[in-house]
């Protein structure tokens, strides 16, 4: 079967059997392989993109599903210019270390502050509970995330997808 | 594990879904928000072949709100109930109930429907309608019925649905603004299936004593079950302490859990016990 979709701001048409995952369609047909795949049966929150502004598990979507849709990778969280407030604050914290389940919690982070960027920390926990992390306990993703709500208060709307991605 | 092969469909109409799964045999199913269906193909507990997914389908994700109480279209996704400040006073239980449904991902996309279908004997959908005598319209290539929730759920995964049937709408009847109600749950991680829940309500009378009260489970049975014994404690009396702590005593003697892997079934039902105890503190509280 074909989908007609956007992903991060860029149409594309992918042919894809029925049974092919978002997540799958993403890495494998689009070569988007910043989204990764832990659990594959939307436990570990590894595959998280973002579909029309909201956060949904890619592994518990069909590609097909997607059609007229629009997906925003990490890719699409990125620009080459510089780095972006969840970035720089995911670096100064240390918010990683094998950087696994990070494309998940970025995207995650991302949909929540563009849509609560007044979020308390209870509210981030909450939300991140979704997205196992099995190297930093935590406690600096949880920081990073606090830490990068202000840009989002400013412009709620950024970053751009602009270059990310391909 | 990747999903079986399947077909896929996506029809613009109910008519047109019902006759593709009719034309199937039972090796149809549809998709709502594939929260519970997408595992199930992953780890190949289902292999249908064909998919119909109910996306396209007009006005199923509606929530209405009126003199007989909530109606919720089977696409209400969980995230839809939590944005709807309405119902935090038309409907208080299915609000509480349903915060504590899964994570933010899941919330997204996780529909009413879907969950009503799927009958995790532990899902708080299920529970908050049998608890409120829910009635879930359906609509099949014989058209369409309405089942009452106490004949909806037939064990675990297993509902009086035909394989040729869609959940229309569901009904909750209305709900009093002076109603007291609690809901409670235990999961060992935040968004994890509870190990039990209980929800109730009771009314009160003009001397303050509970009329119609009804309490419900999940996770102790099967499939969701109503706690009789504890209406039965609660109706005709005021609930203070001494109610409250028959009733929660009523609560462990009446459920018949099994015991599983993540929980021995005396754990389960001191638990039930210990809920319906907050529960009903919850309710009574001032």
């Amino acid at each position: 079967m074909s989908a007609q979709f956007t992903v991060n701001g860029k149409a594309v048409s992918v042919e894809v059997e029925p049974r092919m995952t978002l997540a799958d369609c993403l890495r494998q047909k689009l070569r988007l392989t910043g989204t990764h795949l832990g659990c594959e049966h939307g436990v570990c929150g590894a595959c998280t993109v973002i579909v029309n502004g909201d956060a949904v598990r890619s592994c518990l979507m069909l590609a097909v599903q997607a059609e007229g849709c629009e997906v925003v990778t990490v890719e699409g969280l990125s620009n080459d210019a510089d780095l972006t407030p969840l970035q720089t604050a995911f670096r100064k914290h240390h918010a990683l270390q094998c950087g696994y389940c990070t494309p998940g919690i970025l995207t995650t982070a991302h949909a929540l502050l563009s849509e609560e960027p007044y979020c308390d920390v209870e509210r981030i926990r909450e939300v991140l509970s979704g997205n196992l992390c099995r190297c930093t306990g935590y406690v600096s993703i949880i920081d990073a995330v606090l830490e990068a709500r202000e840009a989002y208060q400013q412009a709620p709307s950024l970053p751009s997808p602009a270059s990310g991605g391909g | 594990m990747k999903l079986p092969p399947l077909d896929y469909a996506c029809p613009a109409t109910i008519a047109e879904a019902v006759a593709l799964l009719a034309a199937h045999n039972g090796e149809a199913k549809p998709i709502a928000g594939g929260q519970s269906l997408m595992p199930m193909l992953a780890f190949r507990v289902a292999s249908p072949s064909l998919l119909v997914d109910l996306r396209k389908l007009p006005d199923l994700n509606r929530i209405a709100i009126g003199d007989d109480g909530v109606r919720l279209g089977p696409m209400v996704r969980w995230r839809d109930i939590e944005d709807d400040v309405r119902l935090r006073s038309a409907q208080p239980l299915l609000a509480a109930a349903i915060e504590h449904v899964a994570h933010y991902q899941i919330r997204n996309r996780g529909t009413v429907g879907g969950s009503l279908a799927h009958a995790d004997p532990a899902a708080e959908m299920p529970g908050i309608a049998l608890t409120c005598d829910a009635e879930i319209s359906v609509m099949g290539s014989a058209g369409a019925r309405v089942i009452r929730a106490q004949d909806f759920f037939l064990g675990p995964l297993t509902t009086a649905l035909a394989t040729d049937e869609i959940i229309a709408e569901v009904r909750l009847p209305a709900w009093p603004a002076r109603r007291r109600w609690g809901f409670q749950e235990f999961s060992r991680r935040r968004g994890d299936f509870a190990l039990a829940g209980v929800a109730l309500f009771y009314d009160e009378d003009d001397d303050g004593k509970a009329v119609n009260a009804h309490a419900g489970a999940i996770g102790v049975d099967d499939r969701p079950v109503r706690l009789s014994a504890v209406e039965a404690v609660l109706n005709g009396h005021t609930v203070d302490t001494a109610t409250i702590a028959a009733a929660a005593k009523a609560a462990s003697g009446e459920v018949e859990p099994a015991d599983d892997i993540h929980a021995p079934a005396a754990y389960r039902r001191a638990l039930v016990g210990t809920l319906t105890e907050r529960a009903l503190k919850a309710a009574s509280a001032t």
